[in-house]
Formats: structure tokens, sequence, C-alpha cells
């Protein structure tokens, strides 16, 4: 009787005592390692300024998954198997966020990207969510970006065949700059490609106004540079895949004056939160932050906050807090994560300047309506 | 296709395949001696390039972060013969192969922890003086071509000289080829096999650095996996050109590069399975000229 009693207080302490634990999937080696790096250094940040939840530590495990899609699942298996965590962050990329998804959707463990805007990431699911927005707004505020702040008329579009974000980002920019008047052809690579001139020398050859690349740095980075080598002289756009230091420490002159779509920019503060943030982050690591550091700051505090929503660390009722989580001030802005599971925000449109990334403006209103549009019945959300 | 484009296209191949073809004939060397095919190759070439953008970070001079790229891939190379394949010499050959392999991931993990996993610019070894190297271009018959391309050229076809003179000119040249055919016998007429064995893949490695140093000025992207697939396509250059054989990795490096470089240009829309296409070659040689092209039919004795 005595023994049982024990045992019983024994457990008890350990539910009762025991730390919150949140896995986080990150690509932490291999191609987009710079964008795995910046998202952990905003969930840390966080994690330093608000380590607990209901009175109880939050404990975060880091699992590598190597840029690689297989990786990503198989981490994600490894975070809920053995980890046993009630919530997931991760992961970057859509492409390894559909993979570690999938995963997560079927074991019931609330998983809370930080970046992954492409639409299928949250489609149908019920454990998956985002704290950014998704891709229709990003590739739709280019298409308005080149075809009225570049007077582009014909633009080039590149494919990543490897990347959904890739594909998805060009289909939507595609959509919209054909319904605003411009019109366009594409070209194909590959993740880990370096040698990129046949497929410039093609695109060249037909005198587009833009280019726009829907790749992610590594790449990007080598394309403005064969571009310019090759002699083209427009500019070139590309989403939020771009926004590393890597890509001017690789790009060089070659970037500068390269636009891009992104999430936020410490210039552009949108909260009191963003003040905080750019301040501490300054103060923990000594340089500006990016959209990448801020999504995954917001990641943190949004899950953060959907835990004290469910006031239980319970992964099923964390995963419909999180989707009632209504006007949150987070470092990228308000964020309200709508009933699929997506954040709606407006799209900052940066450029390379001087060899830094550089705010130029923001597109809002006009992406709302284009979505509303495009999915009539919608109320500007996408479904 | 017009002239102007075929010559772009043209230029752009002969560069990404001299590329190859350097780091082609070094699997092709290993393979000819040891029957060994080294999956190590291209990420010793990596660590090369990690050496050579070190050796600049430090301050050295241009020419002597090369140097001390290949110098010091050269030595891995030589090391790495000594500790992991040596005890292998009279293993079976699928257990070197495993080895290979086992290197292969141990170079590229040690090169994560050591160097970072995030990518470096190898634009930072360059300084104002020279770094037209990197991006200074030629208008020639309508084609836009990166001065880099000929400093390609002339330095490929320096090193193949230098290659076929120490391989068929000199002493240690001879005990290579002697080695190649009869390993034994070979050292049975007093020749140190080890030594010339650690020598080949001193050559290789350092033929491998000097293509890596080369492949990261035009892609100044510098990171722990960047050897895998340039040394899986050098691979299939060796095959294609008839593994064994030296002029063979050559000319099956030129044609790899060509290839890949055309077959984006006539067919833009297959641009993204570049790398199946390139492996479907492999697949392909294999099934019907297993020998490669210029390659000797090996005949088993029983």
């Amino acid at each position: 009787m005595k023994k049982l009693f024990l045992a019983v207080v024994l457990i008890l302490s350990l539910v009762l005592f025991a730390n919150i634990k949140i896995g986080v999937v990150l690509p932490m080696t291999g191609g987009i390692a710079a964008f795995g790096e910046m998202s952990w250094q905003g969930i840390e940040l966080a994690h330093e300024m608000y380590p607990e939840v209901l009175g109880e530590k939050i404990d975060l495990v880091l699992v590598d998954n190597r840029s690689e899609k297989t990786e990503a699942a198989n981490a994600v298996s490894r975070v809920i198997d053995k980890e046993k965590v009630v919530a997931i962050i991760g992961e970057v990329a859509s492409a390894h966020s559909l993979a570690g998804g999938a995963v997560a959707e079927r074991k019931h463990i609330p998983m809370l990207t930080s970046s992954s805007t492409n639409p299928l990431v949250t489609n149908r699911k019920k454990y998956v969510s985002r704290v950014c927005f998704i891709d229709p707004y990003q590739g739709a505020a280019a298409a308005i970006f080149a075809y009225k702040n570049l007077n582009a008329k014909k633009a080039a579009v590149f494919i990543d065949v490897e990347q959904d974000y890739s594909v998805g980002l060009a289909n939507f920019f595609k959509k919209k700059f054909q319904e605003l008047g411009g019109n366009y052809f594409i070209e194909f690579f590959k993740t880990g490609d370096q040698e990129f001139s046949a497929q410039l020398t093609d695109a060249i050859n037909k005198n587009p106004d833009v280019l726009y690349i829907t790749g992610y740095y590594p790449e990007i980075s080598l394309f403005a540079r064969q571009a310019r080598m090759l002699g083209f002289k427009g500019p070139i756009l590309a989403g939020d895949g771009a926004e590393a230091p890597e890509l001017i420490k690789i790009g060089g002159d070659a970037v500068e004056g390269l636009y891009y779509t992104t999430h936020f920019h410490p210039k552009g503060a949108a909260t009191e939160m963003t003040k905080v943030f750019v301040e501490k982050f300054k103060e923990k690591y000594g340089s500006e932050p990016g959209a990448m550091h801020a999504l995954g700051f917001d990641a943190y505090l949004v899950l953060r906050k959907a835990i004290e929503i469910a006031g239980k660390a319970d992964p099923k009722a964390i995963a419909k807090a999180i989707r009632q989580v209504k006007n949150f001030p987070g470092a990228t802005g308000m964020i309200t994560i709508n009933k699929n599971g997506d954040a709606e925000k407006s799209v900052v449109i940066d450029m390379v300047k001087n060899g830094e990334f550089t705010y130029v403006t923001t597109i809002n209103q006009q992406i709302i309506n284009f979505i509303k549009n495009s999915f009539p019945g919608s109320s500007g959300v996408f479904y | 296709m017009s002239g102007a484009t075929f010559l772009q296209n043209l230029f752009n191949g002969l560069m990404f395949g001299g590329l190859y073809a350097l780091l082609a004939v070094g699997y092709t060397m290993v393979y000819g001696i040891l029957r060994l095919i080294n999956f190590a190759h291209g990420d010793i070439m990596m660590m090369g390039v990690y050496f050579a953008f070190y050796a600049s970070l430090a301050g050295a001079p241009l020419w002597l972060s090369v140097l001390i790229g290949i110098f010091g891939a050269a030595f891995l190379g030589f090391l790495i013969d000594r500790v992991a394949y040596k005890p292998l010499r009279n293993a079976p050959r699928i257990s070197a192969l495993i080895t290979a392999i086992g290197m292969s991931f141990f170079l590229e993990s040690i090169a994560v922890v050591v160097f970072g996993a995030v990518p470096k610019s190898f634009t930072a070894v360059f300084n104002e003086n020279n770094k037209w190297l990197l991006d200074k271009t030629w208008n020639i018959g309508g084609a836009r071509i990166p001065v880099l391309t000929f400093i390609v050229f002339l330095i490929t076809a320096l090193i193949f000289m230098l290659l076929f003179w120490i391989v068929y000119r000199t002493k240690i040249g001879m005990a290579m080829r002697a080695i190649s055919s009869d390993i034994p016998t070979t050292s049975l007429m007093g020749i140190n096999v080890d030594m010339v064995i650690g020598f080949t893949f001193a050559l290789g490695s350092a033929m491998a650095a000097a293509g890596g140093i080369m492949w990261a000025m035009r892609y100044p992207n510098v990171f722990p996996y960047m050897g895998f697939m340039p040394g899986l396509k050098a691979f299939i250059a060796a095959v294609l050109g008839g593994i064994g054989s030296i002029p063979g990795a050559v000319v099956g490096g030129f044609l790899l590069g060509l290839l890949e470089i055309f077959l984006v240009a006539l067919m833009p829309s297959a641009a993204g399975y570049r790398d199946a296409f390139a492996f479907i070659i492999l697949i392909v040689i294999l099934l019907i000229k297993p020998d490669g092209l210029l390659g000797k039919k090996s005949v088993v004795k029983v």
C-alpha cells in the first residue's frame, strides 16, 4: 500500500511538475541552413523572454533535418515518438513542412510553421498552422509590384521544380501578372543546381523586363551573378526565400537592386512588440533582425498564447486554440490565425541597397481584393 | 538556336565540363590502380576549397591561398589513403568501397562541425584588385564569355599536361602504370607500392582541389555538401569516358558538361531534371558500353 502510494505520488509529481516540451524542427545544416539558424535565433530569444506558460517551464527540443524532405518527416516523428512533445514549431521550407506536417497530422500533434507559405501546407489539416501569410498574397504582391512599380510588361518566371513553395509562388504570380495585362514565360531549375547559364541565355534572348526567381537564396544569388554576367540589366525580383545575409555575401554586386517580397522589416515597425523585439534582438545578437528571425519569434509567442488559451498542455486543445488566436501583437504585426490555420497579413517589399536589406513599400489592400476576386465567395480569406 | 546563343552555350558547357574533367581524373586514377571508387573524392575537393577560403581569411594572398588549398587537399588525400584504405588493401573490394562512402560522410560531417553548416561566400577571397577574375566578361561574337572560362581552360590544360608528363614520362608515373596492371609483381620489382598509391591519392586530390577552387570562383557558394553532387557527376564522367583511362576521364568530363548545358538549352522545360538526365547517361553507358568511350575491354582471368 505504501509502495503504491509512493508510485502514485511519483507519477503525479512527474505529470504536475514536468516541463512542457516543444519540438523545434529546422534545417540547421544543408542548403538553407541560414534560414534554420535565423528562425532558431528568433525562437530562442522569445523563449528567453517568455520561458514559462501556465506556471510551467517550456523546454525546447531542437532537431535538424539537413534541408531534406525525408529527414523533415523523420525529425517530426522523432520529436513526437521519442521526445513526447506536445507541440512542434517548424519547418521553414514548404516542401519540408508538407512532409513533416503529414506526420504531425497523423499523430495528432499541433505543428506551427514560422515561414512555410505554400497554401497546401495547412490545406485540409487540423493540426498544422502557420504565423506567416500564404503564397497567393506574396505572388500577387510581386506581380503588382512588377507591373505597377517596375513597369514590367514581360516577365521571365524561374521555377524550382523541387520546391512546392516555388511552384505555388510562380503560379499565383503568373495569374495576377496576366490579369494586370502583362505576359510571361517560364524557365525551370532545381534546388542544388549551380549552373544556370543555359536557362538564362534562353530567357535573356526573349527580352524580359524582369526576372522573377522563385527559389531560395543559394540559387537566387547564383542566378543573379550569372544573369548579370550574361548582360541582363533589368530588375530581378524574388520571394521571401531571398532574405538571408548569404544572398548578399554570395551574390555580391550582382544582387544590388534585387527586390523581394517578405514578411517584416525592422523599419516598418508594426506593433509595440516589434520595437521590443528589435531592441532585444540587437542586445542579444548585435545585429538587425530579419523576417526569419521575426517569424521564428512570433511562432513561439503564438504557440505559447495558444497553450494559454487552451489552459492545458494537451495537443488537441492546443491545435484548436492556435486557430483562435486573434489580433495578437507579434513582431511581424497583428496576427490573426483563421480557421484554416493561416495568418492574414500584408506583404512587405524590400530591396538590396548598398549591400543591405532596405524597406521599399508595403502592399496591402490590393492583395485582399485579388484574393477576393480570385476565389469568389470568400471574404478576403483564401480557402 | 542563333550563332551567338550557340557560342554562349558552347563556352558555358566547356567550362562546366572542364571542372568535371579535373574531378573525374582523380576518380579514374584511383580506380585504375586500386579498382576502388573513391566516393570521398568530391568531399576532398570541398575540403580543398575550405582550406583555400580560410587561408585567405587568415591573410594569405590569392595565389598562396590557392596553393594552400591544393597542397592541403593533396595531404588530406594521402592521409585518407593511409588511415582508411591501406589497412584494407587485401580485404574484399566491397569493404573498401563502403569505407569510401563512410569517409565521404565523415568529411561532410566534420566540415559541418568545424566550418559550420551555413554557406560561406568564396568572394571573400578576392579583393578590389583581383575581383575581375570573378565577374569580368568578354564579348565574343555576340556572346558574353566570362574571363574565368578562359582561365579554367588554361589551367585545366596546364594541369593535364603536367599530369600526362608525370604519368608517362617519370619514374613514379611508370610505377603507377605498373601497379595498375599488377600489384604483387610490381612490389617484387622493389617498388614501394604504398608510397606510389599514396602519391596517386595526393595527385588526384590536388587536382580535385584545383577544380574545386575554380568551381567556387564560378559558383561562390561554399558549404559542406558542395562536393557531393559534383563528385557524383565526375564519377559519371569517368564512367562515360571509361573508368581507369585518364584521357577517357578528360573526354567524359567535357562531354558531360556539354551534354548538360545543351540539354537545358535545347529543352528548357527539362531543366529541372538535369541531374536525372546525367544519371540516365550513367545507366545507358553501363548497359550498352560498360567500358566507356575510351576504356579498355577488361578481361577477367580465371
